[in-house]
């Protein structure tokens, strides 16, 4: 049966897995703050945010770090929901 | 179906559109029920805006030495939920 690019359980790797602790970057922290808040306020679950995960193209799950598809899911939940005007995000950076 | 300690039980291979909390690596395996956990909101729908329910029962499942990966040298333990398991 064919697995989705997730679900890694088990799969071969050309490396051993890097099992060493590392600092993390402060949006990292903020990230899973976020998260958490966002779950806190009823706006999304922890079961929303691994589907949003999981809907990434593999290609860019396979490049994207831990945090960064947590981002990745945070953005298609919440503009899924409404909670996220379509370009709200992009017009905020860009000012 | 609901199952006790000690009760044989095959996960079940079949594919599933969309979330779901049961690694590929577990389908048509056999194991063995160690634990009951008890009933909890289904991730399946959780994951949809949907409320979980009705509550599911996640069971505690011990997977052998040679049932996943001949020759290693760990048991394996994975929490199932119970409509991913049929009776051996």
């Amino acid at each position: 049966m064919e697995r989705a690019v997730h679900d890694r359980g088990a799969w071969p790797t050309v490396e051993p897995i890097d099992r060493s602790e590392h600092e993390l970057a402060d949006w990292e922290l903020l990230t899973d703050a976020l998260v958490h808040s966002l779950a806190g306020e009823d706006l999304m679950n922890v079961d929303e945010l691994r589907r949003g995960i999981e809907s990434m193209p593999p290609d860019e799950y396979e490049r994207a770090s831990y945090y960064e598809r947590w981002l990745y899911s945070v953005e298609t939940i919440l503009a899924e929901k409404g909670v996220l005007a379509p370009g709200e995000l992009d017009a905020r950076l860009a000012s | 179906m609901t199952f006790r300690v000690g009760d044989r039980v095959r996960v079940s291979d079949r594919a599933h559109e969309g979330h779901h909390r049961t690694p590929g690596y577990l389908k048509g395996r056999s194991g063995r029920v160690e634990r009951v956990h008890g009933g909890f909101t289904n991730p399946e729908t959780r994951a949809y805006a949907g409320d979980g329910l009705p509550e599911r029962t996640l069971y505690q499942v011990l997977f052998g030495r040679d049932e996943l990966w001949p020759g290693a040298a760990d048991r394996t333990y994975v929490d199932v939920y119970e409509h991913w398991l049929e009776a051996v």
